[in-house]
């Protein structure tokens, strides 16, 4: 057996708690009404298409991506608008969002319902820009920049390997282990046609070694298609991150303040690929995905295709919550949002809500750093968050800056094994938001 | 109500209490032999360091510092054993009250409590000790098996004595040859020496149990260790000097028990992995050097509580890598 | 035994002169140019090194001072110190005495503990700039105070402590020097240094919700709804987007008590400030 690859840099690995990856996707249904908000992605609001009173149908285009880092935003079931306003997002604050009343759903006749895989692409690479962009396609791992953006990288920049990233290192969270497992030969199909998108011949689908059936089938599914390969990755956190991804594929490190392009690489996720097969082969926009529904509070916890806009709470009660949840988390434990409002839509980027009871929800009283250097040990970036802390709550921003705090990825590592229980990543976080500020 | 918190939400469940408690079960079968060899006068050694540690932490921290008392995270149990075990059995007992005092509050709460002592509490309070009252601290009992209470209490040198001697007159060189124990002896600990030192054996099924936890790292006891081996080894092919055998060397006084609890203890050793090298290898040239250059026989407490004068020096300069660059 | 005597003090003396050469050398080396005109006035400042007057501490700011000519002096003015510090920088320095109003740092919200009650349990790391960036806050306003005390732990005078009964800072005025960190600190700029008026009353909107008033009312008893009955009794006064703005020129000492007793929510702050170190 040949050594696994990882990134060289740090690591830890958090207790996993996969306990949804042997759950087969569900259907969510439909909630009565949804709430989609405009702005589901990094960049410009969406133009708001529609007025209240309006008839959608599942799949209509209701607000226009207003510029090139932009997204299109389509109603995911079929039914009224009733309400165009400021409503509670999952942070609190108030966010833009379509409210539309559902009757059913009808779909848009352009769609293609039909059960069968689509293999042959037969679209120019312009055209599956085009198409992804009107599918409103968005970076589905959490940061939601917009794909036909990204597809299109700057001048100069040579783009030789195409990532699919299915490596999912957040604990909980099995929706692309599913995704794969379920639609493996649709996700190689999405990979080849970014490929044509960008003219090259080179992707890999990233896996870890803790998806041995997800792999299995990558393997033996991408011995048809040619240009497409899996590589199977040693689990460590944050191997998703794409820095650390691109490292443990390539061995190519990005330096800082490049971007992945630098490094010739593209990443994508495993539910983009997906969602991009569906835009592409059947002209769907994305207006559903599938959601990790989890935690120790759930009897039921489960992986759903969840309709964009469907509130948080509705999948909660889908999965048989034991007691009054005591903080849900909107992503993964390690990188995600708590939430403040319960009712907060489901996003493009949500890939999992997570449910905690009250006795796993509480943060450890700091006390005095012992200097063990955990936090310096299992840094993906090579930093010293111990340092960052120390020149943070003394307010030397600059000097924070100067050891490179602005490299800091926010994976959380750090705070996460502290044995003094330091919340370090804060500390960073607070000191690229001062420089950043003074900037 | 709903509980709001910034990521990560979840954390490892190694924290200080629960690192701390892995070194003290590390310490523990260097403890059980000390027991054995060295009768009940070893365990009350042992049980007073550890209570005079922890009440001097708790008092450090109550009246002086202000601060909410950190004795529940058992640091200062584990500076109590460290300090007992680089004693001998005989040691006076308000002795070694005088050495907890000076390892917690001068070595550690003097310079504002855990994680800011720039040096190793225990070694301080030893070294403190050892000048202080140089008679008490270098009468070694003979190790006699299973005899609790150790009734006639002969005392003996230790193995570090006798090759100290090796380098003297001709006729001390003769009986100290014979006296010295075979390596076997030394491995397992049937000779005179501190508490904790003498059996090589339990300290390292002790540091095998942190390898395993994963409290510490190889790096520094390797280095350490390795240093020192070399070059004694390379002086004693050399030279000649049967005093500089370097297995015999490596094996009796301190060395083992510096190299692999001292000299890794957290808060006065480097952070970064080229730190830690740096470190220990200095630990080891100082380690040769005072061994066989200076006038006492021992060592390692000098070379570590040197070496941790270094580290925020060593800090300073030892960089892990940036992701993306070359070397810092 | 003299040889002996000799020998030592040949060597000793030999070592002094050594060590001689090599500290003047090192002096002459790393001479630092102080003016002692700058020294003079530094010590005249407050050394809090607070930034406020846009200068890189006070020694920066002393130099700046030496330098200036007349009419660039009177664009230098320590907000920490006050007029008595820079009347005394003016002395030293020959110029005529800059003129300054006294001014105070204001909180614009008044969501308390009562008027907005907690929604959410905040367990993170105790800042607001982390905060604001989580989430919403703990009282649901999205412009409110965070309740932190961000501005406690940044403020160089001490002057702001965090009232337990109503849970938001509170400056103290006799303190307070208005030097502004708290106004750079503050994530959602609730703060503003505002004149302490003639007769030491101010008059202010203690919110900064621009929401519709329903909607800022369901987080908030004491926020302003924008329903224009200030503006209705002195016409200076600008409501937009669901705010009510009062601009300095109100004078607090006419329209202070009125416009504060008009004020359905109790939006509208009447405060009175002694401020006798900035006079």
């Amino acid at each position: 057996m040949t050594k696994l690859k990882t990134f060289a840099i740090g690591g830890c690995h958090p207790d996993k708690h996969k306990t949804t990856s042997d759950r087969p996707i569900e259907d969510a249904g439909i909630p009565e009404t949804v709430c989609i908000p405009v702005c589901q992605h990094i960049g410009r609001p969406a133009k708001i298409l529609v007025k209240k009173g309006d008839r959608v149908k599942t799949g209509t285009l209701i607000a226009d991506a207003d510029d090139v880092i932009s997204a299109d935003v389509h109603s995911s079931v079929s039914g009224e608008v009733v309400k165009i306003e400021e409503n509670i997002g999952k942070t609190g604050y108030p966010e833009i969002m379509i409210t539309v009343k559902t009757d059913g759903d009808d779909w848009e006749e352009s769609i293609d319902r039909s059960p069968e895989t689509v293999a042959d692409i037969t679209l120019t690479g312009g055209e599956i820009i085009r198409r992804i962009r009107k599918a409103g396609i968005v970076g589905m791992g959490g940061a939601g920049f917009p794909t036909a953006a990204k597809l299109s990288p700057p001048p100069g920049k040579k783009i030789d390997t195409l990532i699919i990233n299915g490596i999912e290192c957040e604990p909980w969270l099995t929706a692309d282990d599913r995704l794969m497992r379920e639609k493996t030969e649709e996700i190689i199909i999405g990979a080849k046609i970014l490929n044509k998108a960008l003219g090259i011949q080179n992707a890999v689908v990233a896996i870890d070694e803790n998806k041995p059936q997800a792999a299995a089938l990558m393997q033996k599914l991408t011995r048809r298609y040619v240009g497409v390969n899996v590589a199977v990755c040693r689990t460590k956190y944050p191997q998703g991150a794409e820095r650390q991804l691109i490292a443990a594929v390539t061995g190519r490190e990005v330096p800082p303040g490049c971007l992945p392009a630098d490094a010739g690489c593209l990443v994508q996720n495993a539910g983009t690929a997906f969602a991009v097969y569906e835009a592409v082969q059947k002209n769907k926009p994305l207006f559903e995905r599938v959601v990790t529904v989890s935690g120790d509070n759930l009897d039921h916890p489960g992986n759903y295709r969840v309709r964009l806009g469907t509130p948080a709470a509705y999948l909660i009660e889908k999965a048989a919550p034991r007691e009054e949840a005591a903080e849900i988390i909107f992503g993964g434990p390690m990188m995600g949002q708590s939430g403040v409002n319960p009712a907060a839509p489901v996003t493009k980027t949500t890939s999992g809500i997570l449910c905690f009871g009250a006795q796993s929800v509480f943060r450890p009283q700091p006390t005095e750093c012992i200097r063990c250097g955990r936090c310096t040990e299992v840094c993906p970036q090579g930093l010293e968050p111990f340092a960052i802390k120390n020149l943070t709550r003394r307010g030397d921003y600059q000097a924070a800056k100067k050891i490179h705090v602005l490299d800091c990825i926010e994976c959380g590592s750090c705070s996460y094994v502290c044995p003094a229980r330091i919340p370090l990543t804060d500390y960073c976080k607070l000191a690229k938001y001062e420089i950043r500020k003074k900037k | 109500m709903l509980k709001i918190s910034t990521a990560p939400h979840c954390y490892a469940k190694a924290d200080t209490r629960s690192i701390m408690r892995d070194v003290i079960i590390s310490l523990l079968p260097a403890g059980a032999v000390a027991v054995a060899l060295f009768g009940l006068a070893a365990l009350v050694t042992i049980v007073t360091a550890v209570a005079g540690c922890v009440f001097f932490e708790y008092a450090c921290c109550r009246w002086w510092l202000k601060t909410k008392p950190t004795t529940g995270d058992f640091s200062a149990v584990v500076t109590g054993l460290l300090l007992a075990y680089n004693l001998p059995c005989n040691m006076p007992l308000w002795m070694t009250l005088i050495g907890c005092f000076v390892a917690i509050v001068i070595a550690k709460a003097a310079f504002g409590g855990i994680g800011k002592n720039l040096f190793n509490p225990a070694l301080v309070g030893r070294v403190f000790l050892f000048i202080s009252f140089p008679v008490q601290m270098t009468t070694w009992v003979k190790p006699q098996l299973f005899d609790f209470l150790n009734t006639d209490a002969a005392t003996g040198p230790t193995t570090l004595g006798l090759l100290k001697h090796l380098d003297g007159t001709a006729s001390a060189t003769i009986s100290a040859a014979s006296e010295l124990p075979n390596y076997e002896q030394m491995f397992f600990g049937y000779v005179g020496g501190s508490l904790g030192e003498v059996s090589a054996l339990a300290l390292l099924l002790g540091f095998f149990y942190l390898l395993w936890r994963r409290v510490v790292s190889w790096h520094i006891p390797v280095y350490y260790l390795g240093t020192f081996f070399i070059l004694t080894g390379v002086f004693w092919l050399t030279t000649g000097n049967p005093a500089a055998e370097p297995v015999t060397q490596l094996l009796s006084g301190g060395l083992m028990l510096g190299a692999l609890f001292m000299a890794t203890d957290y808060t006065t050793s480097p952070m970064s992995k080229n730190g830690k090298i740096i470190f220990a290898v200095g630990c080891g040239v100082l380690t040769f050097v005072i061994r066989r250059f200076g006038s006492y026989p021992e060592g390692v407490s000098f070379a570590i509580l040197i070496m941790n004068a270094f580290v925020p020096l060593i800090d300073r300069c030892c960089h892990p890598r940036i992701f993306g660059t070359g070397r810092k | 035994m003299n040889e002996l005597i000799t020998a030592n003090v040949i060597v000793l003396s030999a070592i002094a002169l050594i060590a001689a050469v090599v500290l003047y050398y090192i002096a002459q080396k790393f001479k630092t140019e102080d003016n002692p005109l700058e020294e003079k006035i530094a010590a005249l400042l407050p050394q809090a090194n607070c930034g406020a007057c846009g200068k890189a501490g006070c020694a920066d700011f002393a130099r700046a001072c030496v330098k200036a000519d007349n009419e660039a002096f009177a664009h230098l003015y320590c907000p920490a110190g006050g007029s008595k510090v820079m009347t005394a920088v003016a002395k030293e320095l020959g110029f005529s005495t800059p003129e300054h109003e006294p001014a105070v740092a204001v909180l614009h919200c008044n969501g308390s503990c009562r008027n907005a009650p907690d929604k959410t349990e905040y367990i993170g790391l105790k800042s607001c700039r982390l905060a604001n960036r989580a989430f919403v806050g703990k009282t649901g306003c999205p412009n409110g105070c965070l309740r932190l005390g961000d501005c406690v732990t940044n403020c160089p005078f001490g002057a702001i402590r965090m009232d337990e009964e109503t849970g938001l800072p509170r400056v103290d005025p006799d303190k307070c020097t208005a030097c502004g960190a708290c106004v750079r600190i503050c994530p959602r700029g609730l703060y503003e240094i505002r004149p302490r008026g003639k007769s030491g009353v101010m008059v202010y909107v203690a919110c900064s919700n621009r929401q519709k008033g329903a909607v800022a009312r369901k987080n908030c008893a004491a926020a302003c709804i924008g329903c224009k009955k200030c503006a209705q009794i002195c016409p200076e006064i600008t409501v937009a987007d669901n705010l009510s703005h009062i601009p300095v020129s109100v004078s607090a000492d006419v329209y202070g008590e009125k416009l504060a007793a008009a004020c359905p929510t109790g939006a509208i702050v009447c405060r009175r400030t002694k401020g006798e170190n900035n006079d």
